[in-house]
């Protein structure tokens, strides 16, 4: 039901626009279009191009046929970085699921100001990536206030420093895209009859078996859509590490940017960026594939 | 039963959302020059952060081009939506597959290839020798902006241009009115405020980008998220807290005023809240 509704009801608006005949020409969507295809599709078909092309001298290519741009990243150099970002993207996406479940199921079932607090959730995805991102280098610093006074006290222990450590890249991706878990989450929960999980309860379900059996197949479109909205960016992570990791830890995104910078080595760093799209397609094709699955069979 | 937990858990979420933008705030009026050696409040940063041409230069040259591609994104973005809202299913599917391609290709992805593109581009120029020199200067970032905000826009023009229905349109049709007329009587101001919307959320995005922007700008060429960047690589300051924090006020005042205006306009809240969410 949850997931049927708003797409019947789309449908419907279609049929019924489409019976009176367009009030606005095609043709208005060209200039949208002929921008996309040169500024974006064109800059990508370049990139695909690239990608194949061969290095000469220092910071020069041809364009070829070249596969070694791709085989040379079978390296296991390489593939540790490839293995380092999905555990990224997979760890990062379960903690903000971990931490905006709880949250958006308390908005949707018993917040009272339900508007203000999504607003909440909302303005600061809304605010400078780069500010949020490098607030967090003045928390988590090892002289910020309250971390000193915890330090003191013993609470942490004296030589605690989370700055420029893995720790602290997860700590800045889950807070970067937090919102985009909630936000989805929000939106299926919000949908919910909350009478079935009493009805559940109430023929003999426990709280938590509830929750299970109702909840949860309920609440899945939501949950499927926010780990992949926020899985997709941890893919291609790059400020986090750059300036919480203190460019340290090395992602998938950062050995993109490294080609354009110092390295200069456009076509490998084409190649990557190519790669990092097909598996970006790959997993979220199976991870669709398998939820759909699961909905069927499993609600 | 969980409710108290629940509660404590959001109060908790809350102090993490809003933990880092109050801290800079709060430093930015530091009187020190060290960040976290506190040595009293003042306000002279913000001063100095204003008379820095170091900042507002790169202050200028965000606002023009978040302005810049803000026009270009609603321009582009009206356009497709009014178009597409009507189309059949078949012609409207390729379309909707490309606004969505622009929405979720990683960022540094878009910014390496629209790199090479300016590049290439403009050396096939010299080459051909309609230009003496490589082509530079902020429009390729207007340019590189307006790709993902033009999605952006159409978006959201389309969600309130499906949800108001358009009899007014066919009605305005039937009494002999064109496209254009229709357009600017009856459409574009029931329209207005999605648009509005749209523009401000073009112009913020704009406004805050860094990997684009990182990626595209010449050397000569900074904004202020670039030049908070190169900042950092000396660490924290309170000047940069300063200019970070004014920053802070104005992007909240026009995401506050984009909501208010889509609110006010009969949007649900929840439209506005699916702006950033393409999948849904």
């Amino acid at each position: 039901m949850a997931v049927a509704g708003p797409r019947a009801r789309r449908r419907r608006v279609a049929t019924r626009a489409g019976a009176g005949g367009p009030s606005y020409p095609a043709w208005l969507a060209a200039p949208a279009l002929a921008y996309y295809a040169l500024f974006f599709l064109v800059p990508l078909g370049l990139m695909a191009a690239v990608a194949l092309a061969e290095r000469v001298g220092h910071a020069d290519f041809v364009y070829t046929l070249n596969v070694e741009n791709f085989t040379d990243l079978w390296d296991p150099l390489y593939r540790g970085i490839f293995w380092e970002t999905v555990q990224l993207a997979f760890v990062g996406s379960l903690a903000t699921l971990l931490v905006g479940f709880p949250l958006a199921y308390y908005l949707a079932r018993h917040a009272r100001r339900k508007t203000l607090l999504l607003l909440l959730v909302i303005v600061p995805f809304w605010t400078s990536f780069l500010i949020r991102t490098y607030a967090w280098l003045i928390i988590l610093d090892p002289d910020f206030p309250a971390v000193r006074a915890l330090r003191s006290v013993g609470v942490l222990p004296e030589d605690f420093s989370v700055l420029y450590t893995p720790t602290a890249i997860y700590i800045g991706v889950v807070y970067t895209y937090l919102p985009l878990m909630i936000l989805p989450v929000y939106a299926a929960l919000e949908r919910m009859d909350w009478s079935l999980v009493e009805a559940a309860q109430d023929l003999g379900d426990s709280p938590l078996r509830a929750f299970r059996r109702v909840t949860l197949p309920l609440a899945l479109p939501g949950v499927v859509a926010g780990t992949l909205l926020v899985f997709i960016p941890m893919m291609g992570e790059y400020l986090n590490p750059v300036i919480l990791g203190g460019d340290k830890t090395i992602f998938v995104g950062n050995l993109i940017g490294l080609q354009f910078g110092s390295s200069r080595d456009w076509p490998f760093g084409s190649a990557i960026a190519m790669v990092l799209i097909a598996a970006m397609t790959i997993v979220v094709l199976v991870y669709s594939r398998l939820v759909s699955r699961e909905e069927q069979y499993g609600g | 039963m969980g409710k108290r937990l629940l509660q404590a858990h959001a109060a908790l979420v809350y102090l993490f959302l809003y933990a880092p933008i109050v801290v800079v705030v709060v430093f930015a009026f530091n009187g020190g020059r060290q960040v976290l050696n506190w040595e009293g409040f003042s306000t002279r940063w913000f001063g100095e952060a204003l008379r820095d041409p170091t900042i507002t230069e790169p202050f200028r040259n965000s606002l023009l081009i978040a302005a810049g591609n803000a026009v270009l994104a609603c321009v582009l973005g009206t356009a497709l939506a009014l178009a597409v809202s009507r189309m059949r299913r078949a012609a409207r599917a390729p379309i909707d597959a490309v606004v969505y391609m622009t929405l979720v290709t990683p960022e540094i992805v878009f910014g390496i290839a629209a790199l090479m593109f300016f590049v290439q581009f403009s050396n096939q120029l010299v080459g051909a020798g309609v230009i003496d020199e490589p082509l530079r200067g902020m429009w390729k970032i207007v340019v590189a902006h307006a790709v993902f905000n033009a999605s952006v826009v159409a978006l959201v023009v389309r969600a309130r241009f499906v949800g108001m229905g358009q009899t007014l349109e066919e009605a305005s049709y039937d009494l002999g009115a064109g496209p254009v007329k229709t357009f600017v009587q009856v459409t574009l101001p029931r329209l207005a405020p999605a648009v509005l919307a749209g523009g401000l959320l073009a112009f913020t995005f704009s406004f805050d980008d860094f990997i684009t922007s990182f990626f595209v700008a010449d050397a000569g060429t900074s904004t202020l998220p670039l030049r908070i960047f190169s900042s950092l690589r000396f660490g924290v300051s309170p000047l940069i807290n300063a200019a970070a924090a004014m920053i802070l006020a104005l992007t909240i005042v026009a995401v506050v005023v984009a909501y208010l205006v889509l609110r006010r306009s009969g949007t649900r809240a929840r439209a506005a809240a699916r702006v950033p969410v393409p999948g849904l």
